[in-house]
């Protein structure tokens, strides 16, 4: 057992963003292991100071190429909270369609791009082209509905345009609605197939007592808004999100850190999973029970199988949304009038990674003067740390080798499918 | 004879990112009814979001992202070494993106803001070519897939590639979209470089210009055309400004 490792990856691979991962290990004994972020700083929330609630939506959906709804979503409800806008029901609607269309997509992207290759032995999905096409075939057509459905209703699948202050600028062609609906069955069919691909995947045994924080479902699979819930018992309102995440600065990550009721907490699909798994659509709760997903799962390499269940929840529930929005009479109102104010407003939406949080605080001429923006990976990324602390010493102390303590140490940093861009905006 | 000296009919491939977002690679991975021959079209060998492979021999190098750390520029240079086509994609890799707003705000006090008594390297944004030479840009937040794909293809049969010379104008009225101006909002649509198929102003938003300017604007038509509509030209240069396609350009007179 008198194992010596010495790992630097500079940066991680298949995650969004850059990490690096370093563990030292000495005669078996784990002598440090670091999840570093050393992703370039840009500045948003002084970029958006002084910027008009107009272009607020717009210039934050550009912290994420991967969930640019999520951030537009957060922003325009921050917006409207501070101005006292009560959106229109269709327009709440088209929203959480939106949503669904890129929790579909950014969890394909992971699940079928990014994580599946640590499961077969591949560096990438690139060598699937050859040995199996059918499979690249199946991922590109889940993302591609997941796409259209982000186009169709919100302008476009990256950086959206009709996700506006009030509402949603247009309704959908209904057509291409109706026509996303037939689409969307055929998901469902793909879907499974994906279930059963990764129900051959051996998920490593490891499981860290955790506490996990998401928004609180109240009669429903919660997305966007509402209060704050943690696992470990704390509820808080959406205004007072600071109190749940507690925001530091790190001298070692560009990322900032958070923490609430212990060292550190986990987001994301895991965390909704956890603490609101029994609203989830019947379809979906039984995908989880298949897949192995236990209520209460302590075991963040399930992530995937967490993302995997959501994906199966929101292709029904599109379906359904899809249905009540065919029926909306062609005068459908799906923007409100907006009067600016000086007040302050706080959004909070589920995004594909965790809860995400946008603070504006307005003056009288519809300006931002203050904004915060706290993102699900920069709550995650001390979490990820704390995981891979126990990880790594229960890997050195098996007498693990190089290429089993950088395959699991990076599967792990996978698994919470981190967007690292967006942790440092 | 080759078109930007690219000879290979399957061109090795490297895409790199920089201060960004990442949502210029990830269209690489989108319009997925043709993602599948487009993979096949071109030797992906260093891709570091989807790929733990790294090939160090490539003909076209995807740069996205501004650059605005040390280590960016250092790594850039070795790119440039390397690549015998640097491709800028993305607006933040041709023009800074929305990141050279924060050019705007002194680099101190932004760090005491963000990072209070720990702050982070930063350095002014700039765009990829005023750190390298650069052979072509790609324009777009995010690019349109469709636009690379066309230029790929254009690399690889030797044709050479040219962008619209029109606005965004000529696209909207192609697909029939009523023009946001009459709708009362502001739209650079008159004077920004077309070829992204206007979806914004289709979607309901005015154009906001991330595509930079298009072959010769007439800007002082565009200016009287938008004060006549009420637009003040504070109003007009914050729109100008927040991609940085439009650096020096100016509505009434020196900023």
């Amino acid at each position: 057992m008198n194992v010596d490792l010495n790992i630097r990856i500079h940066p991680l691979t298949r995650v969004e963003g850059h990490g690096n991962l370093l563990v030292r290990v000495v005669k078996g004994q784990l002598q440090e292991v670091h999840w570093d972020i050393v992703e370039t700083p840009r500045f948003f929330e002084v970029m958006l100071k002084g910027k008009h609630y107009t272009s607020a939506a717009i210039l934050t959906a550009r912290i994420c190429g991967i969930c640019s709804m999520g951030h537009a979503l957060a922003s325009v409800r921050a917006t409207e909270r501070a101005f006292g806008v009560e959106v229109p029901e269709a327009a709440t609607k088209l929203r959480l369609l939106a949503k669904h269309g890129e929790t579909l997509q950014s969890h394909v992207l992971h699940l079928l791009f990014l994580a599946a290759p640590d499961f077969l032995g591949l560096p990438s999905v690139l060598p699937l082209l050859k040995s199996s096409p059918s499979t690249v075939t199946l991922a590109a057509r889940l993302k591609g509905v997941a796409n259209r459905l982000c186009e169709v209703v919100a302008g476009r699948p990256t950086h959206p345009v009709s996700i506006q202050v009030g509402g949603m600028a247009l309704f959908p062609d209904r057509r291409e609605l109706a026509s996303l609906k037939t689409e969307l069955a055929g998901a469902v069919k793909d879907l499974a197939a994906v279930a059963e691909l990764f129900k051959g995947f051996e998920i490593p045994a490891f499981s860290r007592e955790t506490e996990f924080v998401s928004l609180k479902g109240e009669g429903g699979y919660p997305w966007i808004g509402g209060a704050l819930l943690s696992s470990d018992g704390v509820e808080r309102a959406e205004d007072d999100y600071l109190q749940m995440t507690n925001e530091f600065v790190d001298e070692r990550n560009t990322s900032k850190l958070c923490r609430l009721s212990r060292d550190s907490f986990a987001v994301g699909a895991l965390a909704r999973w956890n603490n609101n798994g029994r609203f989830l659509q019947p379809a979906a709760r039984a995908a989880a029970e298949e897949l192995g997903l236990e209520p209460a799962c302590r075991n963040p390499f399930k992530n995937n199988l967490a993302q995997l269940v959501e994906c199966i929840h929101v292709a029904h529930e599109s379906v359904a949304l899809i249905e009540e929005l065919l029926a909306e009479p062609e005068s459908v109102q799906t923007m409100a009038e907006v009067s600016p104010r000086e007040a302050e407003g706080v959004g909070a939406v589920e995004v594909p990674r965790g809860i995400l949080y946008h603070h504006y605080d307005y003056d009288g001429e519809g300006r931002i003067v203050r904004a915060n923006c706290i993102i699900p990976t920069t709550q995650n990324n001390l979490n990820i740390q704390h995981d891979l602390e126990k990880l790594a010493q229960e890997l050195a102390a098996g007498g693990a080798g190089d290429a089993r303590m950088e395959r699991l140490c990076s599967m792990l940093i996978r698994a919470y499918d981190p967007c690292i861009s967006c942790s440092v905006h | 004879m080759r078109y930007l000296r690219i000879d290979s009919p399957r061109p090795r491939i490297a895409v790199f990112d920089f201060t960004g977002c990442e949502g210029c690679e990830l269209q690489l991975a989108n319009k997925e009814e043709t993602l599948v021959p487009f993979l096949n079209a071109v030797e992906i060998v260093h891709f570091r979001e989807i790929d733990t492979e790294a090939g160090e021999e490539y003909e076209i190098a995807f740069v996205e992202g501004a650059v605005s750390r040390s280590d960016e520029v250092e790594r850039l240079k070795v790119i440039r070494g390397k690549a015998r086509l640097l491709v800028a994609l993305g607006s933040c890799a041709c023009f800074g993106g929305v990141n050279r707003m924060k050019n705007a705000y002194d680099l101190d006090a932004a760090n005491a803001e963000v990072y209070g008594r720990s702050p982070k390297e930063t350095l002014p944004v700039r765009s990829v070519k005023e750190v390298v030479p650069v052979d072509l840009e790609i324009p777009g937040c995010p690019v349109s897939k469709e636009e690379v794909e066309r230029i790929v293809r254009h690399l690889i049969l030797g044709v050479p590639f040219a962008f619209h010379a029109y606005p965004v104008c000529v696209e909207c009225k192609q697909r029939f979209t009523t023009c946001l101006m009459e709708r009362g909002q502001l739209c650079l649509g008159p004077i920004v470089r077309a070829g992204c198929e206007a979806p914004c102003p289709a979607g309901g938003l005015g154009c906001w210009g991330c595509r930079g300017p298009a072959e010769a604007p007439n800007m002082e038509e565009f200016f009287a055309l938008a004060r006549e509509r009420g637009f003040t030209d504070e109003e007009i240069n914050e729109r100008l400004a927040f991609f940085g396609g439009f650096e020096g350009v100016v509505a009434g007179g020196t900023r």
